[in-house]
C-alpha cells in the first residue's frame, strides 16, 4: 500500500497536496496496490481527497497534533504507516515535509529520496530521479529497502482528478506528547508561496531603487504572479529575505519565470532553471541570462515591464 | 553550552558540473570545494555567537576522507574550538546522519545544528535523521534562535510565511539564511586553526537504502527567441500560444 501524507496548513489543502495524492495513486498503480491518504489533526474538505486517486481516507485526531512537532508528527505517520502496512510513504517536499522525511527514514529503517520529480520506474529495482546541484543535473536513486520513503517536489505533476470522493475513516494510533511549543504562525494570505507559484516575476539589481517596485508589483498583480529577486538585492534590504531565489535563496520550478534586471549568475540560475519557460527583460544584450531564457527582450526594464503589463491587461480584457 | 556543528564539503557555487564513471560520479576534475554555504554562514556562525554569549564549546563534525581537512581547519579558523571527522565516504544522508548520531548519543550536547540543505545534493534530510536518531525535537529552516537560560525561541521559515516556537531542552536545527551573518575568518584565526584538535574517528556500519545509480546534465536550452521590445502583444501572444503558460 502506499500511503500519502495529506499536509495541510490552518487546515486548509493546498494543490502541492493533491498533487502528491495524485503521485502516490499512480505509484500505487505501477506497483498493482492501492493508495491511502492520511489526514493529521482537522481540516476542511477531507472528503475531496479520494477525488485525486486515494481509495481511502483516513484520519488520526489527537490534540497533540494541533499544532507542529515533527517529532510527534512523525511518530504517527510511522505508527501509521506500521498499522497499515504501507510499503512506500509520500509527502509534500514543503518545509514541512522537509522536516518529516529523515525522521520518517530513519522511524521506519526506511530509503529516503527528498523533492522527486517524476514517477518511480519499476524496470530494474525502484528508482526515482530528483534535481541535484541546484538544479544542474539530475539523479536517479535506487531505493533498496523493502520500505521507502519520498517528498515531491512542487509542480512535478500535476493534480488529476483521476477517483472519486470516499467518506473518512478514523485510524487509533499512539500519539506522543509535544516537547516543541508553537507560540506563533505568521502567515501571509492571499499569495501564493514562492514553491507552490505558477506564475513568478522576479527582479534584481537592475531596478536602481527599492522605491522602483512598482511597475513588478503590478505585472504581478495582473498575471496573478508572485514576487521574487535576486540575492543582492535581498541582502540590501530593498526586497524581503523569502524572496530571494537561486542556489542559497529558494529554488522553485515554476511554469512561468520572468526576470527583470538580473544578470543571470550561474547561482541564481541554479535556482530557477527549472521553469518551464524563462522570460528575460535585460538591456544588456550580453547578460548572461539570455542564455538560459526562451524568451528574451533586449532594451530597458523601466519602459519594457510597463508595456508587457499594459498587453496582459489587453489579453486577459479580450 | 556545548554546541556540535554538522559541516559538509561541497562544490563551489560556479563549479562545473559533470559526471565520469558512465554517468555514475560526480566528476571532481579541476573542481573547487568549499564548505556548504547554510553551514558556514548560517550554522556556525550562531553557534559562535551563543558561545560568545553564554561560555561553552563548539564542536564542528564532518563525515569524510582526509581531502576534506581544508574545510574543516576553515571551520576551526573562523572560531570553533575542536572538530571531529569521521572518517568514511559520506555515501548518503543516511550514512552521514548515522554516523554522527552515533557519535553525538552519549555526549549530551545541547544543539546540534545542520544547513538547510547541501548546494549538491539538496536533501534537506540530514538534521531530521540526526534528530531522530538522537530523539530530539527538530526545527528546520530556521531564520531566528534566541536563548533564555535553558530555553530556546527559534523561528523557522514555512511556506508564506513564519512559526515561533519555544524548547525547553536539546534539539537538533537546520540553518536557513537570516540565522547569522558571513564571518570571513582572520589571520589570527587562521593560525590558531593549526593547532586546535581535529580528531580522526573510524565509522560505525551502516545499512545503505538508497544509492545514486546515475546522473544526467539537462538537455541543452534552444536559442532564445528576442522579443522586438516594443511590440509586448508578441510575446503575450507567443506565451499563450506556444508556450501555452498563461
Ligand atoms: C556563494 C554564492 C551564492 C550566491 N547565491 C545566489 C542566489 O541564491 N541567488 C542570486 O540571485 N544570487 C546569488 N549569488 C550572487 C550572484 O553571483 C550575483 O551576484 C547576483 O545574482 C546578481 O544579482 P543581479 O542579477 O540582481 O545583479 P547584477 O548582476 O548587478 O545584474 C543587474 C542586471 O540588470 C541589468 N539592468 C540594469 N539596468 C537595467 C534597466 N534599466 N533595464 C534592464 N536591465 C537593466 C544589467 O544589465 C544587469 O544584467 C551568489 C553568489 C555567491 C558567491
Amino acid at each position: 500500500m502506499v500511503l500519502v501524507i495529506a499536509e495541510h496548513q490552518k487546515g486548509k489543502f493546498k494543490k502541492a497536496t493533491f498533487e502528491t495524492i495524485t503521485y502516490g495513486a499512480k505509484t500505487a498503480e505501477l506497483l498493482n496496490t492501492t493508495c491511502t491518504a492520511l489526514v493529521l489533526g482537522q481540516a476542511e474538505g477531507i472528503d475531496n481527497l479520494g477525488t485525486y486517486g486515494a481509495s481511502k481516507v483516513m484520519q488520526v485526531n489527537s490534540d497533540h497534533l494541533t499544532s507542529f512537532d515533527s517529532q510527534v508528527y512523525a511518530a504517527t505517520i510511522a505508527n501509521a504507516a506500521k498499522e497499515l502496512g504501507a510499503k512506500v510513504v509520500v509527502i509534500n517536499h514543503s518545509t514541512t515535509g522537509k522536516s518529516l522525511l529523515g525522521r520518517l527514514a530513519v522511524r521506519l529503517e526506511a530509503g529516503s529520496v527528498s523533492g522527486v520529480n517524476s514517477l518511480p520506474s519499476l524496470d530494474e529495482g525502484f528508482k526515482v530521479n530528483k534535481n541535484v546541484f541546484s538544479g544542474k543535473a539530475v539523479a536517479t536513486f535506487e531505493i533498496k529497502s523493502d520500505v521507502k520513503v519520498l517528498s515531491l517536489m512542487g509542480n512535478s505533476i500535476p493534480p488529476e482528478e483521476m477517483g472519486a470522493a470516499v467518506g473518512v475513516e478514523a485510524l487509533n494510533v499512539e500519539v506522543p506528547t509535544p516537547k516543541v511549543k508553537v507560540l506563533e504562525v505568521k502567515t501571509v494570505d492571499g499569495i501564493v508561496p514562492l514553491p507552490e507559484a505558477e506564475l513568478v516575476v522576479s527582479a534584481g539589481r537592475g531596478m536602481k531603487d527599492p522605491g522602483n517596485w512598482g511597475i513588478i508589483d503590478e505585472l504581478a498583480g495582473v498575471l496573478g504572479a508572485t514576487t521574487a529577486c535576486s540575492r543582492p538585492v535581498a541582502d540590501a534590504g530593498w526586497r524581503p529575505h523569502h524572496e530571494h531565489v537561486g542556489q542559497t535563496g529558494v529554488a522553485i520550478l515554476p511554469n512561468l519565470y520572468i526576470a527583470a534586471g538580473i544578470s543571470g549568475a550561474i547561482q541564481h540560475l541554479a535556482g530557477v532553471n527549472r521553469s518551464k519557460v524563462i522570460v528575460v527583460i535585460n538591456k544588456d544584450p550580453e547578460a548572461p541570462f539570455f542564455k538560459a531564457a526562451d524568451y528574451g527582450v533586449v532594451g530597458d526594464l523601466f519602459e519594457v515591464v510597463p508595456k508587457l503589463t499594459e498587453a496582459i491587461k489587453a489579453f486577459k480584457a479580450s | 553550552m556545548k554546541l556540535l556543528v554538522c559541516v559538509s564539503k561541497t562544490p563551489d557555487t560556479t563549479a562545473k558540473i559533470a559526471f565520469t564513471n558512465g554517468n555514475t560520479e560526480f566528476d571532481s576534475a579541476g573542481v573547487q570545494y568549499i564548505m556548504n554555504p547554510y553551514d558556514e554562514w548560517y550554522a556556525l556562525v550562531r553557534a559562535l555567537e551563543l558561545k560568545e554569549a553564554a561560555g561553552g564549546t563548539v564542536t564542528i563534525i564532518n563525515v569524510g576522507t582526509s581531502d576534506n581537512d581544508t574545510v574543516i581547519r576553515k571551520g576551526l579558523a573562523i572560531g570553533a574550538d575542536e572538530a571531529v571527522r569521521i572518517d568514511a565516504d559520506p555515501k548518503s544522508a543516511y550514512f552521514v546522519a548515522k554516523q554522527i548520531a552515533a557519535y553525538a548519543i552519549d555526549k549530551s550536547f545541547d544543539i546540534v545544528f545542520t544547513g538547510k540543505e547541501t548546494i549538491d545534493f539538496n536533501g534537506s534530510e540530514v538534521g531530521s535523521m540526526i534528530a531522530e536518531a538522537l530523539d530530539l525535537p527538530f526545527i528546520s529552516y530556521a531564520t531566528n534562535l534566541e536563548m533564555d537560560g535553558s530555553s530556546a525561541k527559534i523561528s523557522r521559515d514555512i511556506e508564506g510565511g513564519t512559526e515561533v516556537a519555544q524548547i525547553d531542552g536539546a534539539f537538533v536545527l537546520s540553518a536557513s539564511k537570516g540565522l547569522a551573518e558571513q564571518r570571513i575568518p582572520n589571520m589570527k584565526g587562521i593560525m590558531m586553526a593549526k593547532r586546535k584538535p581535529l580528531n580522526v574517528i573510524p565509522p560505525v556500519d551502516v545499512a545503505e537504502h538508497a544509492v545514486v545509480v546515475n546522473y544526467e546534465l539537462p538537455p541543452a536550452k534552444q536559442s532564445v527567441k528576442l522579443i522586438d521590445p516594443d511590440n509586448m502583444t508578441e510575446l503575450v501572444r507567443l506565451l499563450h500560444e506556444e508556450a501555452k503558460v498563461i
